[in-house]
């Protein structure tokens, strides 16, 4: 059986603040539970710092249980660490060996710039969903449920679309910062599903228009993204989105 | 970027069918036919010259597309994964790229500019084609001597086997830029591109690899 708990180097981005050059500070950490989480390895060598009366490292978090997208870390070269298919906070300290040196950094990528240490500003995210991946409502009474058909595999495909947290792991692991997994996702949870029709064509262009202003890269399909994704969006709705983009540019007009 | 590129895959196809005529084994009056039609067909040079300026366009694009996504990551990761997540080819498509560019300077240079602006070029008497009843260019001749040397015949192997890798990205990837990347037909998009981008370039680099043998 492998061991109970790890010896550990952690080299850790250090940034006081959003001008701040920043660089990576290096702490031993000792005896880590292999079954504590990533975070929880975090909040011990927080408290030890704290003891030492350093400054901990400050690091994005809320629900610890992979569903607000928060966790933000880029481990070893991956977002959000070795596991597929997990948020930082679902990572486990049993995926690193006794010894290791762990290399812990925020996002890179020109729209989100880093605040303090691992924490970065994903506001960026907010404002491409505030150009148009909503669905505008009007008031009134509720409709009827199943008045409207919706084929199963339509009804699918937009709840997995709909699965994205808004972490921002595609657009740290892609080579291009591009965020078209993310804007994919919002858009066809919305074009795949009646509600979403009235405005779907304003939505896509104004949606990508957002993206390209705020200095997203352009997608190159290296397909990084998908593997990196916690919430396992795929790359098809990411074609759904060029389609999409394509047919609103040649026809507008909802 | 897709269209672009789609253009010049088609492109390749025609020119690979050309091309293949040199294997003819009939001392080269099948390609010497085939270039004289392609350098008197109007329609032909007009397809060559939307394939130069697509070629253009192409490359253009590629370096506002490389220059800005560069610009989206202005400062790199320090942390070096242990397994990359995505093909390396599709990380260096303009690395890729701009070593294809450098094959086509050569290449264009060593035919394309001798057949049009070349002089003393071996020629064919008139009538030694039946049909045709005046001297015509001796293309094959040209491009045999020039595969007779180890290094220009190596310079399109490595060509080609760079154009694999570009294509073994591109070819899917221009279907997803396009939209075209869907579930039910995604395998089948992914699956020609590999064969295409096998068997082009391969079937391009064994022109080289038999006529130097020829010849040495
Ligand atoms: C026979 C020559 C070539 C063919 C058939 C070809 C084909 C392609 C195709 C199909 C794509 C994918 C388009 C997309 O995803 O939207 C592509 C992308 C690209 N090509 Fe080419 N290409 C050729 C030459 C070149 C040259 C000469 C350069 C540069 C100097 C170049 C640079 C690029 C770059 C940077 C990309 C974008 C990367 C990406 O989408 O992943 N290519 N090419
Ligand atoms: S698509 Fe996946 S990786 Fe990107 S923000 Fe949504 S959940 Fe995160
Ligand atoms: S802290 Fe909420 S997903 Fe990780």
């Amino acid at each position: 059986m492998s061991k109970e708990s790890l010896n550990l180097t952690l080299k850790v981005w250090r940034q006081k603040g959003s001008k701040d050059k920043g660089k990576f500070e290096t702490y031993k950490l000792k005896d880590v539970s292999t079954h504590a989480s990533f975070l929880e390895m975090m909040d011990v060598l927080n408290e030890s710092l704290i003891s030492e009366q350093k400054e901990p490292v400050a690091f994005d978090h809320d629900c610890r249980e992979g569903i607000c997208g928060m966790c933000s870390m880029y481990i070893n070269g991956r977002a959000h660490g070795p596991q597929r298919g997990t948020t930082t906070c679902q990572l486990h300290m049993r995926h690193f060996e006794d010894g290791e040196t762990i290399t812990i950094e925020p996002w890179r990528a020109a729209p989100f710039p880093v605040l303090k240490d691992l924490v970065v500003d994903r506001s960026a995210f907010d404002k491409i969903q505030q150009a148009g991946g909503y669905v505008s409502v009007n008031t009134g009474n509720a409709p009827d449920g199943n008045a409207v058909p919706i084929p199963k595999e339509n009804a699918d495909e937009a709840f997995n679309a709909a699965a994205c947290i808004g972490c921002g792991a595609c657009v740290a692991a892609c080579k291009n910062a591009s965020a078209m997994l993310f804007v994919s996702a919002k858009v066809s949870q919305y074009a795949l599903l009646p509600q979403g029709q009235p405005e779907r064509k304003e939505r896509v262009g104004k949606m990508v228009a957002k993206m390209d202003e705020l200095g997203f890269g352009n997608c190159t399909n290296t397909g990084a993204c998908e593997a990196e994704c916690p919430k396992g969006i795929s790359i098809t709705n990411i074609a759904r989105l060029n389609r999409e983009y394509l047919g609103a540019m040649l026809g507008p007009g909802n | 970027m897709a269209l672009t590129g789609l253009f010049l895959i088609l492109f390749l196809v025609i020119h690979l069918i050309g091309n293949l005529q040199l294997l003819a084994g009939d001392g080269g009056e099948a390609f010497n036919r085939y270039s004289y039609f392609m350098a008197n067909n109007g329609l032909i040079q007009l397809v060559s010259k939307l394939n130069f300026a697509f070629i253009v366009l192409h490359v253009i694009y590629s370096i506002w597309l490389t220059r800005t996504n560069a610009a989206a990551r202005p400062i790199a990761y320090g942390g070096k994964p242990k397994n990359v997540q995505s093909n390396w080819n599709s990380r260096n498509m303009g690395i890729l790229g701009t070593l294809i560019l450098l094959f086509l300077i050569v290449h264009l240079k060593s035919f394309w500019f001798e057949f049009k602006f070349g002089t003393g070029l071996p020629m064919i008497e008139a009538g030694t084609y039946d049909g045709l009843n005046f001297a015509v260019l001796d293309a094959y001749t040209v491009v045999a001597s020039a595969y007779s040397t180890l290094p220009y015949m190596l310079i399109y192997v490595v060509g080609m086997l760079v154009l694999s890798f570009h294509l073994y990205h591109g070819f899917q990837s221009a279907f997803q830029t396009l939209g075209l990347g869907f579930s039910s037909y995604k395998k089948l998009i992914e699956v020609i591109g590999v064969v295409y981008a096998v068997i082009v370039p391969l079937l391009f680099a064994i022109i080289p690899v038999v006529m130097y043998l020829q010849q040495a």
